[in-house]
């Protein structure tokens, strides 16, 4: 462990490859936590079918593409198709759970990340799936430092999604209208919104978005029906982090992640990656509850 | 009108009835042995799940075919009995379960994967029952006692022995050899590893890198920049499909330099179809390959296997599926040796078992694993999986070592 810390010290062009990589591949974590953070802000749902969701645009993004679509056009399809889909999960399951116990809300989104799973397994097997773009690579500093076209893609459309997304709560009617009902649905409902339309369209918006965190996905690396875990696992820390409807915030923390998480998986072996992400949640959740506990105190 | 209609309608079911009588008496001709299995056919393991069915398929189609197996002086049809175990231990042990016990089956055929294997064969051992398994290679199974069972392919920790000993062979002095592994944290690949350990040990060998990587593993970035930091003279990597199409998408796009990479399923993870040129020069462990010189009376050479499985399924012919093959073939010889269909007189006769089939030759050790057939080493050279270890078995001499990412 300490001996590949001082690879690192000692080879700092190479370190820097670590966190290039880390930094892109946290772009993809943020756009699929955006989702999250407005799903959780609106709905006041944990969504744990979230990384399902991510592995399904992926897998649409692989047939499309496998049928001639090209892949400038099969991201926004999949979108498309998973806000449809998202839709249509909302008004077969999710509108059962909103306003609801958090738990069961938990259990449902849980029981549909399972159903999905299946389905996936099943139309389209179990096989890793991953589509070669075909851009290459490029290089610095001598080779030390490679990142794959893709991956820069990839970062600069999560970043841009991010961006519209903001642009779209911001400024259009119906996302001024999904920011009223996160701030007070009875009110909203009061003044003319159709809540359970907003309610609708957010999640719709959520699964588009991880449609196309998906399609990302399997172009910079690959998916498989049952590789749905960590994404929710990294959406939820990302959120937890961020605070809900921050969109910069959600950007800051997935960017961070990622790096942070291809330093630990360098330093402390691969098989510690994971592990650190969660250890490094608990660590922020404590601290924001210490963070809070001080705020209450300072009040009363 | 209506009686007519009647009086056509139950002449109708009565000549139906009549006629699937008929068939029944015809299928009745010859007893049936009953096998059982319990294969993936849903859940995370179900494309081999479905090679593991095609394979015990083909071979009680081909025993049947050719007019059954010969217990004593009767002639016997053989019959399997799926069930699907989700790809979940659980159900694996359940379904050993309800086989035995309601099924009334007495000899059984492997699931896929030593996770399943190991849970069912506490039931088959418990109920006296054998069990014969194809695609169950973890080398703690046969380190635990069992009587009734026995693995037809080579173990686990044979896997990348070769490419170790080929990397001894290829440098002036093999001590100075470094090596870089990485190995997904499960059962199947730590034993690769530690095949791998021991052979690198005999050697004198460095590891310079002996990362673990993570089930949930779609990113190993991290231990690739290891590797182009440390330049070990072989990568070894081993995590399943995943772990292969990720390792080489990966090294790609990292453009990382190894003399030598080897690892375990490029042909079940489809490298060189997927990833055409990435995949070169890549050398891959297997259990079989249609180009071997084995070859036996039922199915021929092993090349014949090949053929008459892709016009059956038409698919390239998978390994899980020629050894699922081989595991019926066991059976079937073993019953006529028996020549009895009682379980304990099939598990002696099992345990003498002495074959050659097109699979290669069986031979099992008092803790019934197959000590007689070497595993293979592939290469990827021009698109294609050629033979290029042991020697003897070669189709093609080994190109090595592989070019820097600028020269290829």
């Amino acid at each position: 462990m300490i001996d590949n810390f001082l690879l690192l010290v000692q080879n700092p062009s190479f370190a820097l490859d670590v966190v290039l990589n880390g930094l892109l591949a946290g772009a993809i974590f943020a756009l699929a936590a955006y989702g999250m953070s407005l799903v959780w802000g609106v709905l006041n749902i944990v969504n744990i079918v979230q990384g399902e969701l991510v592995v399904l645009g992926g897998f649409i993004v692989f047939v499309a593409i496998g049928h001639g679509v090209p892949a400038y056009l099969a991201l926004p399809l999949a979108s498309l198709v998973m806000f449809a889909i998202g839709w249509g999960l909302y008004y077969t399951v999710i509108f059962r759970v909103v306003d609801k116990d958090l738990f069961l809300s938990i259990l449902a989104t849980f029981g549909l990340s399972i159903v999905i799973q299946q389905l996936m397994n099943t139309v389209f097997g179990s096989d890793v799936r991953s589509i070669d773009t075909g851009l290459g690579s490029f290089y610095m500093l001598g080779g030390a430092v490679t990142i794959a076209w893709i991956k820069v893609i990839a970062f600069v459309l999560a970043l841009t999604s991010g961006g519209l997304l903001w642009l779209f709560l911001r400024h259009a009617r119906m996302g001024q209208a999904i920011r009223a009902t996160a701030q007070n649905p009875r009110a909203a409902h009061i003044l003319g919104i159709n809540t359970d339309r907003v309610y609708a369209m957010t999640y719709g918006l959520n699964a588009a978005l991880c449609g196309a965190a998906g399609g990302l996905a399997v172009m910079a690396w690959n998916i498989q029906p049952y590789i749905g875990l960590p994404y929710t696992v990294r959406s939820f820390m990302i959120v937890v982090v961020a605070g809900l409807g921050n969109v910069g915030g959600v950007i800051v923390a997935g960017l961070s992640l990622g790096a942070l998480e291809n330093v630990a998986g360098f330093v402390l072996g691969a098989e510690y990656q994971i592990a650190f992400v969660f250890a490094l949640m608990v660590l922020i959740l404590v601290w924001r509850n210490w963070r809070a506990a001080r705020r209450r105190a300072y009040l009363s | 009108m209506m009686k007519i209609r009647l009086a056509a309608l139950t002449a109708l079911v009565v000549l139906g009835v009549l006629g699937a009588g008929v068939g029944w008496a015809q299928a009745d001709d010859m007893p049936v042995i009953k096998l059982g299995a319990a294969v993936s056919l849903s859940g995370k393991y179900s494309s081999n799940g479905v090679y593991t069915r095609n394979g015990y398929d083909l071979a009680v189609k081909k025993i049947n075919a050719r007019g059954g197996v010969k217990v004593g002086d009767k002639h016997y049809k053989l019959e399997v009995v799926y069930y699907d175990d989700e790809s979940t231990p659980a159900r694996g042990s359940q379904l050993a379960e309800r086989l035995i016990q309601q099924d009334g089956v007495k000899y059984l055929l492997g699931p896929y994967s030593s996770g399943l294997v190991e849970a069912m064969a506490p039931v088959t051992e418990k109920y006296g029952v054998p069990m014969v398994e194809a695609n169950g290679a973890a080398i703690s199974l046969f380190r635990k006692g069992y009587k009734y069972l026995f693995a037809v392919l080579s173990t686990t920790d044979q896997y990348l022995k070769g490419a170790v000993t080929i990397a001894a062979h290829q440098a002036a002095d093999p001590s100075k050899v470094k090596i870089a592994m990485a190995f997904e944290n499960d059962p199947f690949s730590q034993d690769v590893r530690d095949g791998v350990l021991e052979d690198a040990k005999k050697y004198g060998m460095k590891i310079v890198v002996d990362d673990k990587l993570p089930p949930e593993l779609s990113d190993m970035s991290a231990t690739l920049t290891k590797v182009k930091l440390l330049k070990p003279d072989i990568l070894i990597v081993s995590g399943h499909d995943k772990g292969a199409a990720t390792a080489i998408r990966q090294i790609a796009d990292q453009r990382v330099n190894v003399p030598m990479l080897a690892m375990t399923h490029c042909d079940s993870a489809q490298i060189a179809e997927k990833f055409g040129k990435a995949a070169e020069y890549t050398l891959c462990a297997s259990q079989w390959a249609p180009s071997l010189s084995y070859s036996d009376d039922l199915f021929g050479k092993a090349s014949d296997y090949a053929t008459l499985y892709e016009s059956t399924y038409h698919e390239p012919t998978p390994y899980q599926a020629a050894e699922s093959s081989a595991a019926v073939e066991v059976y079937a010889d073993a019953f006529t040796r028996a020549g009895s269909l009682d379980p304990k007189a099939v598990r002696d006769a099992l345990a003498s078992t002495d074959l050659s089939t097109f699979y290669g030759p069986i031979k099992f050790d008092e803790t019934g694993k197959n000590v007689d057939k070497p595993t293979i080493l592939y290469q990827v050279q021009d698109g294609k999986y050629v033979v290029v270890y042991p020697e003897k078995w070669a189709e093609a001499k080994l190109r090595a070592p592989t070019p820097t990412w600028d020269k290829r």
